[in-house]
């Protein structure tokens, strides 16, 4: 085991660990008169940084570090990069949206900030244990987050159905990774996939490998694990839904992808046919649930269950293929999906007393540029060829139909049309004239601060560079998927001598 | 000016965008967004004229050739080019559009920004669309022009918009979801969406006889729906009386029937002879079924909707009766068609703008009120009707002709009748709407055509008698898309197709297509080799 612990393979995390601390610290020790917004900005700071120290990971070598627990590859790195942005602009959105008299503020900018710690070392966790630290870290800071209204009937209701049920499929996920270890005597995710092939019990494999999916597709809120998305996103703070549907779903993509890929490749007949399943249970349940609501948020809620199964259609895709396509879906949905949160959270205010349909009426009326940024995402939603919508779910559906998928394709394309129906539907809201004076000073005209401007701008520009000039994002992707196909290079020897000895007994 | 040709292309694709952008940033005074609209439109019409003005005829392959990578992996690449085929398509385009903001100028007064922005859009899109050699950019194109349609339908339907616009929605979305399963299934193939690359390697029978079946299956319905071809035509009544007039003109016909011609025939000419005993025979009962049901119309855009099914189910029946000549009838008739449809609709539109209405019935005697109106009308409604000297009786004619010498008699004999019907359709409603008794409304005082009316429709009277009596100026150039020149691969095989019958012209034209390839092909398909 190297000795050393190589702290610049998780350089990202230290920042985050420390942005995090440095917040609640100096917002225990300010006075509680002085206002906590710049708490906020340092913690941007703080997530920009680690941006940057994730784009200087590239200049390390490939491989493992920290004890054997991380990795950096470009897939991390490009995860790492996708999930700061998300944070960013979370960060920008609270910053204007949450009301400077709320209380805990500071905690509110530290917790997001140590979620993102969690997010980050999901991708890059190579040990399953660490997944499985990592997945509590980002989980509990949004349990809390989902709450942080609470002095609101919704919100800590959203956060204890949360909790609950976050805890069963955590608890699952433990005890997949406990089946794995009794199968295999590793939780290394590389020795896994050497040892998972030849284990003793093929069943205790199989049977740990469902418990780990069990966990990781109710995070990512795929059907059928997906009931308790639309009561969390409504209940919770809308900045915090910007980051709860885009942020630890884009890592727990990441998580599914290593596991999968790396871990249970030999399980890829059994793994395949139950994604195809869920993919298809996931967009035409999101989508057709989605038709009939009247709260916009619930609305989005069932939408980001359907996206979860347009991304899922791209684990049909054979290797590399499939996984690039996966990570530029995750970040077309990320860029489009934190932009909408922005704008709804705007729209219907941080005590949302505008949540309806119907209080978007008007809305290009009201706030021009607002009302074509949020048509500029639905229509990206809708995936309108030149957004990032569109290339997301052209490259999502390509890799199914190289993967021989050509139903599941379809299944989804058509699943796209019925999307466009409410995508369209809050658009035409949108564009329509208010009906009297009365109904329109009802609804007060959104104040756009400089900071959510920031994030707005951000996420447009995401979306739009997604769309017309995605090669760079998507050759990042490709090299990324690459260094996850490499079979992985033992990072100690023991490891090796121990996949060598398992392989010789034969099979009973 | 030639040194316009490498960039035209990108010139025509761009404008109406920079003007729908500015549409959208001036403020909505006055009649500033009209304005920018229509010399944005203009512009872009005159540009499209760059066009037939360079066209080589006797240049095989594709002009105004740009190529360029756009994706790398999957590689996707910017190609865009026209031959005789889609060159007068961008240009009938091109002219629709500065007539189609005319047709809009009064009747749209609210949310001007947003229609004018969108119908740019929507011109791009078209553009795209005709222009487009990658499969990709193509289905890219192909989709964006569905979304703003969509839209307006919806914001400024007549009667129920959003029911209409969904219908136009789901009818032309859901079969474009198996084209875009059967361009990546081609993709996964043979790792090309260059249109060139893989007509080659679809003609050199790389695929097996079921994936081609499927394949041409699914680009063939897509297509058919948005013709539309006989079953598949429920949404076009609904779309033609509740779209904006200057969007109807644009919706039905051209982009479906050269995507059939292009794509279809172009890629699967087997699969193509094999369905079009069924094409023709459905192209036949919609033309007569068309022009039954636009005989018992009480509301005068159905009576369009229902004559356009059944002029399109002609320009059907001419390409799946897979005859040189019919094809360029086909290509002829689509621009004639164009322009009459163009025509009526503004004519119409001006009516229903003045007297609010679209029910024949509550018209009658207007052409003592409206007689340049009135002028226009009949004239739009012989050409329509297919009198010869005017345009449509030069694709009719070729049309019914080749299908009677070439195709089958009995079918030709049965397309003919729509001649008879569709002169009952339009001069019943010539009749109903101008002369006989004044109805009800004949007393409202309303204007006859208005100025921007008249330079509207004026150039596209003119059109009509000079593609009557000059087709050739025509003809040329379309002749080059669809019998490419210098066909140095026509002898190295044997002409795929046979013909059943008699008619050794019949099938001449599909083989020689496919295996005349021209230089620009050779080159791509030694690529392909290497």
């Amino acid at each position: 085991m190297n000795p050393t612990p190589s702290i610049d393979r998780i350089l990202p995390e230290v920042i985050l660990t420390l942005t995090g601390v440095a917040v609640m610290l100096l917002d225990a020790s300010l006075k509680p008169a002085w206002p906590r917004r710049p708490l906020g900005w340092l913690a941007a700071i703080g997530t920009t940084l680690a941006l940057w120290a994730s784009l200087w990971q590239l200049s390390l070598p490939e491989g493992a570090g920290f004890f054997g627990t991380v990795e950096t590859t470009t897939f991390t790195v490009f995860f790492h990069v996708l999930i700061c942005g998300i944070v960013l602009v979370a960060l920008l959105l609270s910053l204007d949206t949450l009301p400077p008299d709320s209380h805990h503020q500071g905690e509110f900018y530290a917790l997001v900030v140590f979620g993102a710690v969690g997010m980050c070392l999901l991708t890059s966790a190579i040990e399953l244990l660490v997944v499985f630290i990592a997945l509590e870290i980002s989980s509990i800071s949004t349990y809390i987050l989902a709450g942080y209204r609470k002095q609101t009937g919704r919100s800590p209701e959203a956060a204890i159905k949360y909790f609950l049920l976050g805890s069963f499929a955590t608890a699952f996920f433990l005890y997949g990774i406990a089946l794995i270890f009794g199968a295999t005597g590793s939780t290394q995710v590389y020795e896994i996939a050497h040892l998972a092939s030849t284990a003793q019990n093929h069943a205790l494999v199989v049977i740990a490998l469902a418990m780990l999916l069990v966990g990781i597709l109710f995070k990512v809120s795929a059907a059928p694990f997906h009931i308790w998305t639309p009561d969390v996103y409504e209940g919770a703070p809308s900045p915090v839904v910007a980051l709860l549907s885009t942020g630890p779903k884009a890592a727990t993509f990441a998580l599914l992808l290593r596991i999968l890929y790396e871990a249970f490749p030999a399980l890829h007949s059994l793994w395949a046919p139950l994604l195809w399943v869920v993919a298809v249970l996931s967009m035409t349940i999101g989508n057709l649930a989605a038709l009939r609501q009247q709260n916009v948020k619930r609305m989005m809620a069932y939408s980001s269950i359907a996206h979860a199964g347009y991304l899922l259609a791209a684990f049909a895709g054979i290797g590399s293929i499939g996984i690039a396509a996966a990570s530029f879906y995750a970040a077309a949905y990320a860029a489009m999906n934190v932009g909408i949160f922005a704008v709804i959270t705007l729209v219907s205010g941080y005590d949302e007393k505008y949540p309806m349909i119907d209080d978007f009426r008007g809305l290009v009326y009201r706030a021009p540029l607002l009302g074509c940024v949020l048509i500029f995402f639905l229509i990206s939603l809708i995936g309108v060829p030149f957004t990032g919508g569109f290339f997301g779910k052209f490259y999502s559906f390509s890799a199914a139909v190289d993967g021989g998928a050509l139903a599941l394709a379809i299944v989804g394309l058509l699943n796209s049309g019925l999307a466009a129906a409410y995508y369209l539907r809050l658009a035409a809201v949108a564009a329509q004239r208010p009906s009297d004076e009365a109904n329109r000073a009802a609804v007060p005209k959104p104040q756009v601060g400089v900071a959510v401007s920031a994030a707005l701008l951000l996420s447009v520009a995401a979306t739009l560079v997604l769309g017309i000039v995605p090669n760079g994002v998507l050759r990042a992707a490709q090299s990324g998927a690459h260094t996850l196909q490499v079979p992985g290079q033992p990072t100690d020897p023991p490891s090796a001598a121990a996949a060598v000895t398992v392989e010789m007994p034969p099979k009973p | 000016m030639q040194s316009f040709d490498p960039i035209i292309l990108n010139l025509i694709l761009l404008v109406p965008l920079a003007g729908a952008v500015l549409v959208a940033m001036v403020p909505d005074r006055a009649k500033l967004p009209n304005w920018i609209a229509f010399l944005t439109a203009l512009f872009t019409f005159l540009l499209t004229l760059h066009l037939p003005a360079h066209f080589h005829l006797h240049q095989a392959g594709f002009q105004f050739e740009i190529n360029r990578v756009w994706i790398e992996n999957p590689s996707i690449s910017y190609h865009v080019g026209v031959d005789g085929l889609s060159l007068w398509l961008v240009v009938l385009t091109g002219l629709l559009a500065p007539v189609g903001v005319l047709a809009s100028w009064t009747a749209i007064q609210s949310r001007r920004k947003v229609f004018y922005s969108l119908f740019l859009i929507q011109q791009t899109a078209m553009f795209g669309v005709f222009v487009s050699l990658d499969m990709m950019l193509y289905y890219a194109f192909w989709e964006l022009s569905l979304v703003p349609m969509a839209v307006l339908i919806a914001m400024y339907g007549r009667k129920d918009g959003p029911k209409a616009a969904l219908k136009f929605f789901l009818y032309t979305f859901i079969p474009s979801a198996p084209l875009l399963v059967a361009i990546l299934w081609l993709y996964a193939r043979t790792g090309s969406f260059d249109f060139v690359t893989l007509r080659i390697l679809l003609g050199h029978g790389s695929f097996s006889s079921t994936a081609m079946f499927w394949m041409a299956l699914a680009f063939l319905v897509a297509f058919a729906v948005k013709v539309p071809v006989f079953p598949l035509h429920g949404w076009i009544a609904d779309t033609y009386s509740e779209a904006p007039v200057a969007l109807a003109m644009v919706v039905a016909g051209k982009l479906g029937l050269y995507s059939l011609l292009r794509f279809h025939v172009g890629f699967f000419p087997l699969q193509a002879q094999a369905a079009a005993p069924l094409l023709i025979a459905l192209a036949v009962v919609g033309i007569l079924y068309g022009a039954c049901l636009a005989l018992v119309q009480r509301d005068f855009w159905r009576v369009i909707a229902f004559a356009a099914l059944s002029h399109f189910s002609l320009v059907t029946l001419a390409i799946y009766g897979l005859t040189l000549t019919g094809w360029n009838g086909a290509v002829y008739q689509i621009l004639s068609l164009g322009i009459v449809e163009g025509a009526l609709f503004v004519l119409l539109g001006a009516l229903e703008n003045r007297y609010a209405t679209s029910q024949i019935a509550s018209f009658g005697g207007l052409a003592a009120r409206l007689p340049r109106a009135a002028a226009y009308f009949v004239i739009a409604s012989l050409t329509m009707i297919g009198l010869p000297l005017l345009s449509s009786f030069i694709g009719e004619f070729a049309i019914l002709s080749s299908t009677f010498t070439q195709v089958s008699r009995g079918w030709g004999i049965a397309a003919a009748v729509s001649v008879i019907l569709s002169a009952s359709y339009m001069l019943w409603l010539v009749q109903r709407l101008f002369y006989g008794p004044e109805g009800a409304l004949a007393v409202k005082p309303a204007r006859d055509l208005r100025f921007g009316e008249l330079v509207a429709l004026t150039p596209l009277v003119v059109l009509m008698f000079v593609m009557g009596v000059a087709p050739n100026l025509w003809f040329r150039s379309i002749q080059t898309g669809v019998h490419p020149p210098a066909p140095q691969f026509a002898t190295v095989q044997q002409p795929v197709i046979r013909s059943e019958t008699a008619g050794s012209g019949r099938l001449e034209g599909a083989a020689v297509r496919l295996h005349a390839a021209p230089t620009t092909n050779q080159l791509a398909f030694r690529e392909v080799q290497r």
